[in-house]
């Protein structure tokens, strides 16, 4: 069924494509409801026929994905999940990726959001990843969710000498100082690694600015594929690691599978939605073509566009 | 006097903003932080002010029956029921009279907008919102099998706010996110085209960058053009994306400065 689907939606789409490309030769401009329609095929069809990539991992993700697992067991990783449900589909995948990640490696992870929509979807990879998947971990000694507080950088400021101030409990209200985790944690200085998932403000930017640099912690980040480009220049001091959009989510999921024979049958959202998406681009790239053959093919004829 | 007092309150606060980051005394540190507390004060105030807001816009909307009237309705219905169903959450698997005391709840703000958007006769939608408060008050007072949460786990776990988030907001957000990648398609045919150099380095960077996601060149081709795109990003992009940080640093100084020394006074309105 799927390799019937894949031939069938590579006939459909390329068969269309080199149809336009033949108008398009004949000096004839593309409708945008064509390109929405061949958008829409090039979408839907790999979610329907499952089609899906192997990931090889950029540079940058290996990075972070080393740094994870170069840890040793016990190490205290910060997760901040400071996005919207507009930045979930390709930040979702990664939380729930390098959450899987830090528990297999007997890192303690603590949860927070500068996002007031972030502490809805912390919870969702609490109750859909964590709790299911390490049933053995413990509330307060492996994991510990202290929520969202507002403040944007004003929390940074404090957590980053003291982290109780800000959060003096979890987000059950009970006192963080009672927690096992929270013993050895006084402030963002005591954390062996800060992951900051967003991509608005605030978000990884302001983790480095603000906690990474002045407490002398390793930052790695996961932001929406938009985002990516503008931390480049993070990258490797600053940061330590970047996962940009659903590529970057992909690839880390793949690294996942491949090291750990206990992910092999995870929940692959990022390689999953890495079929659309490539199927997408490769289409938009032939529009580009297209359109610029239209472009030059107008111009010889002496058209004014 | 309106003008120079928050004028001297600026100067004052945002030079001991700045000379405080290089004291590293515990007064000093005191004093950064008390003063961080105002930000959650005015916060919370701002908030307030915005829902306010919010509502009194929408009451206007509806008594002036502007385009789209209705649709106030459904954002005041939104934003009320939210806030009650994060602050609300069952105890067992009983509903009781909950979906009842949401009803009256909604329908108390629904009949208040209605009093406040009237011209005459407001005595018939007061009396109703009065009834339908009184109503949900009674039920919250009597019914045991909801409580109210305030900020915990158990109201974030609430059944109804978990399915507005997660089937409500979650695909309406998804879905306008999603939409770009339609006008981007659409953008990209019309907008990308090599009509002099810089368009086309432009173009050509573009497609390279974008064809690291084919799978299907092969392990040379592949690799090459993995290696092509990084050095798109780390390079040229570091370069632009480096010049954009420090130019806007300089400029969030400069701002600060106007700010601080009273030049830039947008803040305090038009007074």
């Amino acid at each position: 069924m799927t390799n019937i689907g894949v031939i069938l939606t590579l006939i459909v789409i390329f068969g269309g494509l080199l149809w336009l490309l033949v108008r398009s030769i004949s000096g004839r401009e593309v409708d945008r409801r064509i390109i929405f329609l061949f958008i829409f095929v090039s979408v839907a069809a790999p979610i329907i026929f499952q089609i899906t990539f192997k990931e090889r991992a950029t540079p940058v993700v290996e990075a972070l994905f080393a740094n994870i697992d170069g840890l040793p067991a016990g190490s205290k990783v910060l997760i901040s999940f400071d996005f919207d449900p507009a930045m979930a589909p390709e930040v979702q995948p990664m939380a729930n990726a390098m959450s899987r990640h830090c528990l297999e490696k007997g890192h303690k992870i603590v949860f927070m959001s500068l996002w007031a929509t972030g502490q809805s979807l912390m919870t969702t990879t609490l109750s859909r990843v964590i709790l299911p998947e390490f049933p053995e971990k413990v509330n307060g000694v492996d994991y510990v969710n202290v929520g969202y507080k507002a403040g944007n950088e004003g929390v940074l400021n404090v957590i980053v000498s003291d982290f109780k101030k800000m959060f003096p409990t979890d987000v059950n209200g009970v006192p963080l100082d009672s927690t096992q985790l929270f013993r050895d944690i006084r402030s963002c200085a005591d954390l062996d690694l800060i992951i900051a998932l967003g991509g608005g403000r605030p978000g990884p930017k302001e983790w480095v600015l603000f906690v990474g640099d002045p407490a002398d912690v390793p930052v790695g980040v996961g932001v929406a594929a938009v985002v990516a480009p503008q931390l480049y220049p993070y990258f490797p001091q600053q940061i330590v690691g970047i996962l940009g959009g659903v590529k970057g989510a992909a690839e880390y999921e793949q690294l996942l599978i491949a090291t750990h024979d206990r992910f092999v049958d995870m929940e692959t959202p990022g390689i999953d939605m890495m079929g659309p998406q490539t199927l997408a681009h490769v289409v938009i790239m032939a529009f580009i073509v297209i359109g610029n053959i239209a472009f030059f093919r107008s111009r010889s004829k002496g058209g004014s566009k | 006097m309106k003008r120079q007092v928050p004028l001297v309150l600026v100067l004052l606060f945002g030079l001991f903003m700045i000379f405080q980051y290089f004291v590293p005394h515990e007064s000093s540190e005191w004093v950064y932080e008390f003063l961080l507390d105002w930000i959650y004060i005015i916060g919370i105030f701002a908030l307030a002010l915005g829902i306010w807001s919010l509502y009194v816009v929408s009451v206007d909307k509806v008594k002036t029956r502007k385009h789209d009237w209705g649709y106030s309705y459904v954002t005041l219905a939104g934003l009320f029921g939210m806030i009650l169903f994060g602050f609300t959450a069952r105890h067992g698997d009983e509903w009781g009279w909950y979906l009842i005391f949401v009803a009256c709840v909604l329908l108390t703000v629904i009949m208040s907008v209605q009093a406040m958007a009237a011209r005459i006769n407001k005595g018939l939608p007061l009396g109703l919102a009065g009834l339908f408060l009184l109503g949900a008050v009674l039920i919250a007072v009597f019914d045991d099998t909801w409580s109210f949460y305030f900020y915990t786990q158990e109201g974030l776990q609430s059944t109804m706010f978990r399915a507005f988030f997660d089937y409500i907001m979650m695909p309406i957000l998804a879905t306008i996110f999603s939409l770009l990648a339609f006008f981007i398609a659409s953008a990209a045919y019309r907008a990308f085209r090599a009509r002099n150099l810089l368009a086309s380095l432009l173009l050509i960077a573009a497609l390279i960058v974008m064809m690291r996601f084919f799978p299907y060149f092969g392990e040379n081709v592949g690799e090459f053009i993995a290696r092509v795109s990084s050095w798109l990003m780390n390079v040229p992009n570091l370069a632009a994306q480096r010049a954009i940080i420090i130019g806007v640093g300089l400029g969030i100084v400069a701002t600060a400065l106007k700010v601080i020394l009273g030049i830039e006074r947008g803040y305090m309105g038009k007074g």
